[in-house]
């Protein structure tokens, strides 16, 4: 393991994407965002790779979908109102099958909003985001650390499932320094079946990469395999961090930079005899909905806090069922929620 | 270094004078030496318009909530954020004023005040840019987790190679700060 | 003995096109297909089926294929050609997917001087959508979306993306032809082949071949009308020849 060195977490993010293989970046400039660009701008040539500054980033999602047809590792990056314009290249990625990597370091909205971290993107991120019957992969870390390490998994998990992987963090993720290790987690890419890929036609009939599909049932038949294939991630993919949650009365739910946030929180609520855990989901989708299950019930409690008005809470709620009340904290528009109002909802739920 | 701590600071000024470098060389020294740290800088449009500011955590236990909302330590640089910051320093915080800045009065006594001409300090080196340095050195000698001589070792890993003609000038705005204070 | 004077090209399969009667895509694909086997870039080339009638190109030429969103083929090949220099990218567009909604992913294309070449039919109208107005249809020409004839007051002159694109200094080929006859097909053929030959010789950048192709459904003309009408009026406003390199 090499030395740590200070990394914002953009920074951070570009060097693991390049240690894991990465091939080609597309990206455009948007706040808070803009250093995975500039460091992909540098040594992406340096590696003798790929980088493009596009002239949009519907154009960037695009030159992704033409690099991960021909097989290539291939990845932007942007923020929200950026990923909003994606998501129509998300879609064809979902449709076509395409292994791709997005980068969404959500900010505040809706509209232009401001510059701001937020997580008011959760609904996007886990429902498709785009039109049509699609998931993809999310996957949420809480450190500058995490956020590298997860960067080989994206790649990976692209790559195995054939689909766009989205790696979500937020302007505090991405801005903020830390000590970091981008190799802690290096290996070499997974070996996949690309015989799909365009190119080098020898030896087989042509392949097409196509999300149009005419013809009685032939939509619903590939809507189908895509569903059954979405069900092997939720078996097989569920990531989560769950901290004291045994003798818990009360789990906080909470995901990415809010999780720190409630972590401080749940501290100082365990200093003064408060029997409180930390539940953080890693995969947003798919949702650690069975482990949320399992700790429902039992005269427990949950809190979701987030850095939105109440998303990700709608999927505690799934989870529970009714077994447990669920209650939520949340701050957006930019605002990031305090420890001590976080500590106070605590309380309040154990009075 | 026995007892467990943590640190948090809020460093503040205007556009130029090196907030966000004094923020870093400080991250490194902790990083450096064994702490835990995170460095939060302030992006976007909240850097134009001339104010800067960045948010420093460091400890010897991992750093949960890397947001700084109540500092230990405020460093202030200029009238502006003395105005801004002064009301969120935690009671029984230190405050470190520029005093050839800052003219005003300081209406709290739950705070401890450590005043110092920051610029003058640099001007006397004939350095005018390293009242960032100064105010380091003032920082880390009115603090015991970290020497003023740490910081002085991490500069070649926070300053661009093309300013490395600067390091031995930027020491000694650290080491001259340090001992303003003495 | 007999001896074979035509044949279909390798990489055109043998099918029945679901393309309306007179219709310049067939022919525009048989084109394609013939310089890619005389070229022998079968191997290496891979190509870009737009949204519009030409959204199944993958099923008549016998070559790997992409399908690509509405616009945005010029973006797709951008990613493909940067990750696979030594390939022959194509993208095949009309006039809605290039001129309309695509107009920032072609012009950009073009501005970078991408090395690929953008396959043009341009027939001056939205033919899979049911006949709509599109930004090349033709002043006074009637659409599903200007009943009364396109006016320039309202809907602005055609766009002649051709010679828009032949001023960005990214872009180093391009000529606007016409398949309404046997010579113009010939030309046709031979600007698709100049500009295939020019990503092979790794000349650097960007190449469209412009076609003016008939639409006789939603032109409402016959076969032939719509061939004449080409000749006789579209080329007033989009004039034939090579515009740059």
């Amino acid at each position: 393991m090499s030395e740590k060195v200070l990394m914002c977490g953009n920074e951070a993010v570009a060097e693991a994407a390049i240690q894991a293989g990465l091939d080609a970046f597309f990206g455009y400039p948007i706040t808070p965002q803009n250093e995975i660009p500039e460091y992909m701008s540098r040594r992406m040539p340096e590696e003798g790779r790929v980088f493009v500054q596009s002239e949009s980033e519907i154009a960037a999602i695009n030159m992704v979908y033409g690099a991960a047809a021909t097989g290539a590792r291939a990845m932007t990056s942007s923020s929200s109102p950026g990923i909003s314009l994606k998501q129509e290249g998300i879609s064809y990625l979902a449709g076509s099958q395409l292994p791709a990597v997005i980068v969404n370091m959500m900010r505040g909205g809706p509209g232009l909003g401001n510059i701001e971290p937020s997580q008011s993107d959760y609904f996007q991120a886990t429902r498709g985001g785009g039109h049509g019957d699609y998931y993809h992969i999310a996957l949420a870390g809480n450190s500058v650390q995490e956020m590298a390490d997860l960067m080989y998994d994206a790649f990976d998990l692209a790559d195995k499932y054939r689909g766009p992987v989205m790696v979500i963090g937020d302007g505090i993720l991405a801005q903020m320094i830390e000590p970091v290790d981008v190799f802690a987690k290096k290996r070499p890419p997974i070996q996949t079946d690309k015989s799909w890929a365009l190119g080098n036609l020898k030896d087989r009939s042509p392949n097409i990469v196509n999300s149009l599909f005419l013809g009685d049932n032939v939509l619903e038949n590939h809507n189908l395999r895509l569903q059954a294939k979405y069900q092997i991630i939720r078996d097989t993919e569920v990531r989560f961090e769950a901290t004291d949650t045994e003798d818990a009365d009360l789990i906080v739910v909470a995901y990415g930079i809010a999780s720190r946030i409630a972590s401080s929180a749940i501290r100082k609520a365990r200093k003064k005899g408060l029997k409180v855990g930390l539940f953080r989901p890693i995969t947003l989708w798919p949702f650690p909905a069975k482990p949320i299950a399992a700790l429902a019930g039992q005269g427990r409690k949950f809190l979701a806090v987030e850095l939105s008005y109440g998303q990700m809470v709608e999927d505690v709620r799934l989870a529970v069922n009714g077994a447990s009340p669920v209650d939520f904290y949340g701050r957006a528009g930019g605002s990031v929620p305090t420890v001590e109002a976080v500590l106070e909802k605590i309380e309040e739920n154990l009075k | 270094m026995t007892n467990s701590f943590q640190e948090k600071i809020t460093i503040a000024g205007f556009g130029g004078q090196g907030i966000m470098l004094l923020g870093k060389l400080l991250a490194q020294t902790a990083m450096k030496n064994n702490l835990n740290v995170t460095y939060m800088p302030a992006y976007g449009a909240e850097v134009r318009g001339g104010t800067a500011n960045c948010m420093v955590c460091l400890g010897t236990d991992p750093i949960a909530n890397p947001m700084v909302i109540n500092p230990d330590t405020l460093i202030v640089l200029n009238k502006a954020s003395f105005s801004k910051f002064l009301p969120k320093l935690k009671s029984g915080g230190k405050i470190i004023v520029n005093t050839s800045k800052i003219d005003n009065a300081i209406d709290r006594d739950d705070i401890e005040v450590i005043a110092a001409p920051i610029d003058d300090i640099a001007i006397a080196l004939d350095s005018p840019k390293s009242a960032n340095m100064v105010a380091l050195g003032i920082f880390l000698q009115s603090h015991s987790f970290l020497s003023p001589q740490m910081a002085c070792d991490c500069l070649c890993d926070v300053l661009a190679k093309r300013y490395h003609s600067m390091l031995q000038v930027n020491a000694d705005a650290i080491l001259k700060g340090a001992q303003s204070i003495q | 003995m007999s001896t074979l004077v035509y044949e279909k090209p390798e990489s055109l399969y043998d099918r029945k096109t679901h393309y309306c009667p007179g219709c310049g895509h067939g022919v525009a694909h048989r084109l394609i297909a013939e310089t890619i086997d005389e070229l022998d870039i079968r191997h290496k080339t891979i190509g870009i089926a737009p949204v519009g009638c030409s959204v199944l190109a993958y099923n008549y030429l016998n070559i790997d294929m992409v399908e690509v969103a509405h616009g945005r083929a010029p973006a797709v090949a951008t990613g493909m050609k940067r990750v696979k220099p030594d390939h022959i990218i194509f993208a095949y567009q009309g006039d809605g997917d290039l001129a309309s909604i695509g107009c920032a992913e072609i012009m950009h294309a073009a501005h970078r001087g991408e090395d690929i070449t953008v396959i043009f039919v341009n027939n001056a109208i939205y033919g899979m959508t049911g006949g709509q107005m599109a930004p090349t249809t033709m002043v006074g020409q009637i659409a599903s979306t200007c009943p009364n004839g396109r006016d320039p007051l309202k809907e602005g002159y055609p766009m002649q993306m051709a010679e828009i694109l032949s001023i960005m200094p990214g872009a180093t080929y391009i000529e606007r032809c016409a398949i309404t006859d046997p010579a113009n097909i010939r030309k046709t053929k031979k600007a698709i082949k100049h500009a295939f030959q020019r990503q092979l010789d790794g000349e650097n950048g960007f190449n469209m071949v412009e076609i003016l192709s008939p639409c006789p459904t939603y032109w409402r003309m016959s076969p032939v009308d719509a061939k004449k009408h080409i000749t006789e009026q579209m080329t007033k406003t989009f004039p034939l020849g090579k515009l740059k390199g």
